[in-house]
C-alpha cells in the first residue's frame, strides 16, 4: 500500500484547501482550481508520453479540443426540431435524450452527454492510434513536427468548419447531470461538488498511471526511454508500448476537455492552439519530463496564477521563460530531490 | 481556366513559395551545421520586415534593409551564444523545446517595442498600385523583387557553400564535425556563422517581401511551420532544393485554393508534410542512403 | 516520498498565503473590462483598453460618479473564450463588480452571455455579431453599431451605383463570419447577387490567388469584411491583378492604420463606419460632433496614434455605465440594468444610443455613415 500513500496525502491536501476556502470565505477561488485540475489531466497524460515514453508531443491540445469538441458539437444538437425521425427514436429508445429549460424559457430536448463521453473517448483514442502507428515511427524533431502538425490541423479544422462553430467556438453547452442531485457546470451551487469531482478524477488516474509505471509495461517504458534500440533489441515491442501510451495520454486529454467543456459551458478555437500545446509541454518540462508528482504541482500552480490573470499580457511570455530557463539551468525539472535538499539546507544553515 | 488564370496563379504560388524557402534555407543553414531545427526562424523574418521598417523612416530604404539584416544577423549571433552554445549537451527533446521557448519571447518582445499594428515597408519600385503585364497575368513588380532576390540568394548560396574557404568549412562541419575539428576547422565559429547567416537571410526574406505581406509581430509561427514543411519537402539539410520544394507548396497552395475553401489550405500543406514525413523522411529531392545515415 | 510531501506543503502554504490576504473596503464604484489587449484580436483589444483607462480617468478627474470614484480592472484574456469565462466570474463573485465592460470578440461574448446573465451583471459588449442581443438577454447590452446596418449601408450604395453582381470575401474569424452571414441575408433584398464567398486565414499573407477566382466570375464589386491585416493586402493585391472594380469593406476598415499600410492602393474604397473617423468635417449641427472631437482628440494626444472606431465601442460603452449610473435609482447591478434600459437620446461615439426592454444596442441605421479614403485621409463618401 506503500506506493499509494502519496495519493492519500494529496486527496487530504485536497480537502484541507476546500476547508480554508471555506473557513475564509473565498469559495470563488475553487472556480479556477477546478479548471486547473482538468488541464493538469491533460498535462499528466503528456507527462507519460513525454516523461515515461520519450516522446515528444506538440499536440496534446488537438486531444484535449477533440474531447471538448465532441460534447460540444452533440450536446448542443437540439432533437425537438427533428422528433419523429429516426435518429430522435433510435435515442429515445435508448434513453439517451433528456429535456432542459435554456435561460430564455425554450425547451430543448438534447442528446445525454453519457453517449458524447463514450464518443469523445472512442474519437481520441482512435485518432490517437491512427496518428500514433505511422508517427511514432520518428524520432526527434520529425517526431515533434509531425505531432504538431496534428495539432494544427485540429485548429484550422475547427476554425474552418461551420459545426465547430468556427472562431466563435461553441456556447451554450448544457450542464452534464451525471446522478440526480450532482451535474458538471459552472453553477455556484455545484461548484464544490465540481472541484471534489475533478481531484477524484485526477487520483483515479493517478493510480492508474502509478500501477502503469510499476508495471512490467512501465519497465519496459524505461527501458524505452533510456534507449529505444537497446529496450527493442530486449525484446520490448516499442512500437506497441508506444502507441498504446499515446492512446493514455490522448484519452486522457480528451477526458479533461470534455469536462472542461461542461464546466465551462462552451469551448472556443483557442484551446487547440499551438501555443496550448506548448504550455502542456512546459508544464511537464517544468515539473520534470518523468515526474507526474512535479507535473501535477506545476501545472496546479502555473494554470491557477494564468486563469486568475496573474500574469497580465505576459501570459505566453511566462511559459516562454520557463521552457527558456528550465532547459538551460534545470533540465531535470524544478520539483526534483536535489531542489528539496538545497530549500532543506537554505532552513537549517550547512549540514 | 483560361491561361492568364492560370498563369496568375503560378505567380501566387511562386511569390509566397518563395517566401517559404527564405524560412527554408535558414532551417537548413542551422541543420547543417548543429542538427537543430530552429523554431524561431520565422521570427528572424517578422524582425527583419520590423527593423527595417524602423529605419525606414528616417533612411533611405537600401541602408535600412541592409541595417535589418545586420541587426538581425546580430540577434542570430546572441541567440547562439547565450542560449544555444551552452545546450550542445541536451537531448533532442531539450532543443525542440528551447527553440519554441525562443521564438515565444522573441514575439513578445518584439509585441512589446512595436505594439500590435500592421507595418509595411516601402515598395521598391513602383508603389502599391503599380502592376506589370506578362502574358495576360497582372503582378506587382514587388514579385519581380521576390523573384529577385530569391534567384540571387539561391546563387550566391550556392557559390559560398562551394567555393569559398569560410562556405567549404561550413560544409565540412555539417559532414562531419570530428573531422572537420580535426582539419584545424573552429567549428564552434561555424556554428555561430550558420546562425547569423541564417538570421541575416530570414532578414532578407522579411525586407522583400513586407511591401506585399506586411509585417506583423505574430507573423512568425505561421511561416516557421509552413518553412518546416518546405525544408522536409526538399529533404532536410539541402538549402538549394529548399527553394524547388517551396516554389512547389506555394503552387499546391495557389491551385488548391481553386478547388477548395481557402480556410483548409494550411491543412492541405500540413497532410503533405506528414505523409513525406512518414513515407520519405529524406526529402522529395533529397538522398534515401544519405538520410539514413543521419540521426534526426 | 518526502519531496511529495513537502511539494504539497509547499503548494498548502501558497494556496493559504493567498487566501489570507485581506481586501479593504472602499467607496469605489468597481467596474471589470474584459479585453484582448494581446492575442490574436490585439487589433481591437489594445485600443479598446486604452480608451477605457483613459475615459475612466478623465470621469475621476471630474469628481467621479455621484462623488464616488470609478475603479477600473481590467483583464487580458488574449481572446480565449476560456479566459474570459474564468475572468468573468473572478470580476462577479470576488471583484464584486457593478458591470463588465468587454468582450472584445463576439465568441468569448457569447460564452459569457448566459454567465453574465443567470449572475445578473449587466454586461456591455464591445464586439459586433447580432446573436449578442438577439434574443435579447435582459442584462446583456452591446455598443458597435449592429453587423446588418453595415451590412444595409453597403448594399443601399451599391444599389445607387447600379451594382448587382459581387463577390464576397471575408477572414475566417467570428467578425468575418458574421459579417458574410449578414450579407448573405440581406443581399436578395436589394436584389444584388452573390457569386462568389471566400473566407480567408487570418494570418493569410497573399491574397491574388483567392482575388483571381473572384475575378473569373465577372463581378461588379468586391465586399471584404475583416479585422484583420489582410485588410490592407486586399486592395493591393486588387490593383496589382489590375482588378478596377470597386472595393467596399465592412467597419472593421475604421483604423487609418490600414489604409496606410495600403498606401495609394486605398484610393477609393468605400466602407460604412460611426463618424468617429470623420469627426472633423461632420456639419456642427450634427448631434455627435462635439463628443466625437472632445475623444478623438483627447485618445490621440494621450497615446499619440491615430483613433480607431474599435477603441469608440469601449468609450460608448464606460460613457453609457457613467450615464446610467447617474439616472440610477440604486447603485447596484439591478439599478443599472434598469437605467441602461432607459437610456435615450445619449449622444456616443457609435450613434446616439436609445435603449429599450426590447433593444439592447440602441443604435440605428443613421449610426453608420458610408467613408472612403481620399488623399489618404478618411473622408465622408459623396
Amino acid at each position: 500500500m506503500k506506493k499509494y500513500l502519496p495519493v492519500m496525502l494529496l486527496a487530504g491536501t485536497v480537502i484541507i484547501i476546500q476547508l480554508l476556502t471555506l473557513i475564509t470565505g473565498k469559495g470563488f477561488l475553487l472556480t479556477q482550481l477546478t479548471m486547473s485540475t482538468w488541464y493538469v489531466i491533460a498535462a499528466l497524460g503528456l507527462c507519460m508520453v513525454m516523461g515515461y515514453a520519450g516522446q515528444i508531443s506538440l499536440g496534446q491540445a488537438g486531444f484535449f479540443a477533440i474531447g471538448g469538441y465532441t460534447t460540444a458539437v452533440l450536446s448542443t444538437i437540439d432533437f425537438s426540431a427533428r422528433t419523429g425521425t429516426s435518429v430522435f427514436s433510435f435515442f429515445d429508445s435508448l434513453g439517451l435524450l433528456l429535456t432542459r429549460q435554456t435561460i430564455y424559457g425554450d425547451t430543448v430536448i438534447y442528446l445525454s452527454p453519457w453517449a458524447a463521453l463514450i464518443a469523445a473517448i472512442l474519437i481520441a483514442g482512435l485518432t490517437a492510434w491512427g496518428l500514433g502507428v505511422p508517427v511514432l515511427k520518428l524520432r526527434g524533431h520529425y517526431l515533434g513536427m509531425a505531432t504538431m502538425g496534428f495539432g494544427i490541423i485540429v485548429n484550422r479544422i475547427v476554425v474552418g468548419t461551420k459545426i465547430f462553430g468556427e472562431a466563435d467556438g461553441i456556447s451554450n453547452v448544457p450542464p452534464f447531470k451525471m446522478f440526480p442531485g450532482f451535474e458538471i457546470s459552472g453553477k455556484v451551487g455545484f461548484r464544490v461538488g465540481n472541484y471534489y469531482f475533478a481531484w477524484l478524477v485526477v487520483i483515479i488516474a493517478l493510480i492508474l498511471l502509478i500501477n502503469l509505471i510499476n508495471s512490467r509495461a512501465g519497465r519496459a517504458l524505461k527501458a524505452l526511454h533510456g534507449s529505444e534500440d537497446a529496450a527493442d533489441a530486449m525484446g520490448v515491442n516499442t512500437a506497441r508500448c508506444k502507441t498504446a501510451v499515446f492512446i493514455i495520454g490522448a484519452v486522457l486529454a480528451a477526458v479533461a476537455g470534455f469536462f472542461m467543456t461542461h464546466y465551462n459551458g462552451g469551448i472556443g478555437p483557442s484551446e487547440s492552439s499551438v501555443i496550448k500545446s506548448v504550455r502542456y509541454v512546459s508544464i511537464v518540462a517544468v515539473g520534470g519530463m518523468a515526474n507526474i508528482w512535479g507535473t501535477l504541482i506545476m501545472g496546479m500552480l502555473l494554470n491557477f496564477l494564468s486563469l486568475r490573470g496573474v500574469f497580465g499580457h505576459f501570459d505566453d511570455a511566462v511559459f516562454g521563460i520557463i521552457l527558456v530557463l528550465m532547459m538551460m539551468f534545470m533540465p531535470d525539472g524544478f520539483i526534483r530531490k536535489e531542489v528539496f535538499y538545497s530549500i532543506k539546507t537554505l532552513f537549517r544553515g550547512k549540514k | 481556366m483560361a491561361l492568364n488564370q492560370i498563369l496568375q496563379y503560378i505567380f501566387s504560388g511562386i511569390t509566397v513559395g518563395s517566401i517559404y524557402a527564405f524560412v527554408a534555407i535558414g532551417y537548413n543553414i542551422i541543420y547543417n551545421s548543429t542538427g537543430i531545427i530552429n523554431f524561431a526562424q520565422g521570427e528572424f523574418v517578422m524582425l527583419g520586415g520590423m527593423i527595417a521598417y524602423t529605419f525606414s523612416n528616417f533612411m533611405p530604404l537600401l541602408p535600412a534593409i541592409i541595417a535589418a539584416i545586420l541587426i538581425t544577423a546580430a540577434i542570430g549571433g546572441l541567440i547562439e551564444n547565450v542560449f544555444i552554445r551552452r545546450m550542445r549537451k541536451t537531448s533532442v527533446l531539450g532543443m525542440i523545446v528551447i527553440t519554441i521557448g525562443l521564438s515565444i519571447l522573441i514575439r513578445e518582445f518584439a509585441l512589446s517595442i512595436w505594439d500590435e499594428q500592421i507595418r509595411a515597408l516601402r515598395f521598391f519600385t513602383g508603389n502599391e498600385i503599380s502592376s506589370v503585364n506578362i502574358l495576360g497575368a497582372r503582378i506587382s513588380p514587388q514579385v519581380l523583387w521576390v523573384l529577385g532576390v530569391t534567384l540571387v540568394l539561391t546563387a550566391g548560396l550556392y557559390f559560398f557553400l562551394k567555393f569559398t574557404l569560410t562556405g567549404q568549412a561550413m560544409r565540412a562541419c555539417s559532414e562531419n564535425p570530428t573531422a572537420a575539428k580535426l582539419c584545424g576547422i573552429r567549428t564552434d565559429r561555424m556554428v555561430s556563422l550558420s546562425f547569423m547567416v541564417s538570421a541575416g537571410i530570414g532578414a532578407l526574406g522579411g525586407c522583400v517581401v513586407s511591401p506585399l505581406t506586411q509585417t506583423h509581430y505574430a507573423m512568425g509561427s505561421d511561416l516557421a511551420i509552413k518553412g518546416f514543411t518546405v525544408a522536409i519537402l526538399g529533404g532536410l539539410g539541402n538549402p538549394m532544393s529548399a527553394v524547388a520544394a517551396g516554389i512547389l507548396l506555394g503552387l499546391i497552395e495557389a491551385f488548391s485554393i481553386s478547388i477548395l475553401p481557402m480556410a483548409y489550405k494550411d491543412v492541405i500543406s500540413i497532410i503533405i508534410l506528414l505523409i513525406v514525413l512518414v513515407a520519405r523522411p529524406s526529402g522529395l529531392f533529397g538522398s534515401r542512403s544519405a538520410s539514413a545515415l543521419k540521426d534526426y | 516520498m518526502n519531496k511529495i510531501l513537502k511539494g504539497l506543503l509547499v503548494l498548502t502554504l501558497i494556496a493559504s498565503a493567498m487566501l489570507t490576504g485581506c481586501t479593504k473596503e472602499e467607496e469605489t464604484i468597481k467596474i471589470g473590462a474584459l479585453f484582448a489587449v494581446t492575442g490574436g484580436a490585439s487589433f481591437l483589444g489594445a485600443p479598446e483598453a486604452k480608451t477605457a483607462e483613459m475615459v475612466v480617468e478623465n470621469i475621476n478627474a471630474a469628481g467621479g460618479i455621484n462623488g464616488k470614484k470609478i475603479e477600473l480592472i481590467i483583464k487580458d484574456t488574449a481572446a480565449n473564450p476560456e479566459k474570459a469565462i474564468s475572468f468573468a466570474k473572478q470580476l462577479i463573485e470576488e471583484d464584486k463588480v457593478i458591470a463588465i465592460i468587454g468582450p472584445s470578440t463576439s465568441g468569448e461574448t457569447m460564452q459569457i452571455k448566459d454567465l453574465c446573465q443567470s449572475y445578473g451583471t449587466p454586461l456591455l459588449s464591445c464586439a459586433a455579431a447580432e446573436a449578442i442581443v438577439d434574443p435579447v438577454a435582459s442584462y446583456v447590452f452591446k455598443t458597435p453599431q449592429k453587423d446588418s446596418y453595415v451590412a444595409k449601408w453597403i448594399f443601399t450604395t451599391m444599389n445607387e451605383m447600379g451594382i448587382t453582381k459581387i463577390g464576397i470575401i471575408g477572414a475566417n474569424t467570428g467578425f468575418g463570419n458574421a459579417g458574410l452571414g449578414q450579407l448573405e441575408k440581406y443581399a436578395p433584398d436589394f436584389g444584388i447577387e452573390i457569386a462568389a464567398k471566400e473566407s480567408y486565414d487570418k494570418a493569410s499573407t497573399d491574397l491574388t490567388a483567392v482575388l483571381t477566382k473572384l475575378n473569373a466570375r465577372d463581378i461588379e464589386a468586391i465586399v471584404n469584411w475583416s479585422i484583420v491585416p489582410a485588410q490592407s493586402i486586399v486592395p493591393k493585391n486588387m490593383k496589382q491583378l489590375g482588378m478596377e472594380i470597386p472595393l467596399f469593406q465592412s467597419h472593421g476598415f475604421g483604423n487609418i492604420k490600414y489604409a496606410e499600410a495600403a498606401g495609394a492602393a486605398a484610393e477609393g474604397i468605400i466602407f460604412p463606419a460611426g463618424q468617429l473617423l470623420v469627426a472633423e468635417k461632420l456639419p456642427d449641427s450634427h448631434p455627435q460632433k462635439k463628443v466625437l472631437v472632445a475623444y478623438k482628440t483627447a485618445y490621440e494626444q494621450k497615446f499619440n496614434e491615430p483613433v480607431s472606431g474599435f477603441g469608440g465601442y469601449a468609450y460608448d460603452a464606460v460613457m453609457l455605465i457613467a450615464q446610467a449610473l447617474k439616472n440610477a435609482k440604486s447603485m447596484d447591478r439591478n439599478g443599472l440594468r434598469d437605467a441602461l434600459e432607459s437610456i435615450s437620446g445619449f449622444a456616443g461615439a457609435s450613434g446616439v444610443f436609445n435603449m429599450s426592454a426590447t433593444d439592447h444596442n440602441g443604435l440605428n441605421m443613421s449610426s453608420c455613415e458610408m467613408l472612403t479614403v481620399k488623399n489618404g485621409q478618411f473622408d465622408l463618401y459623396k
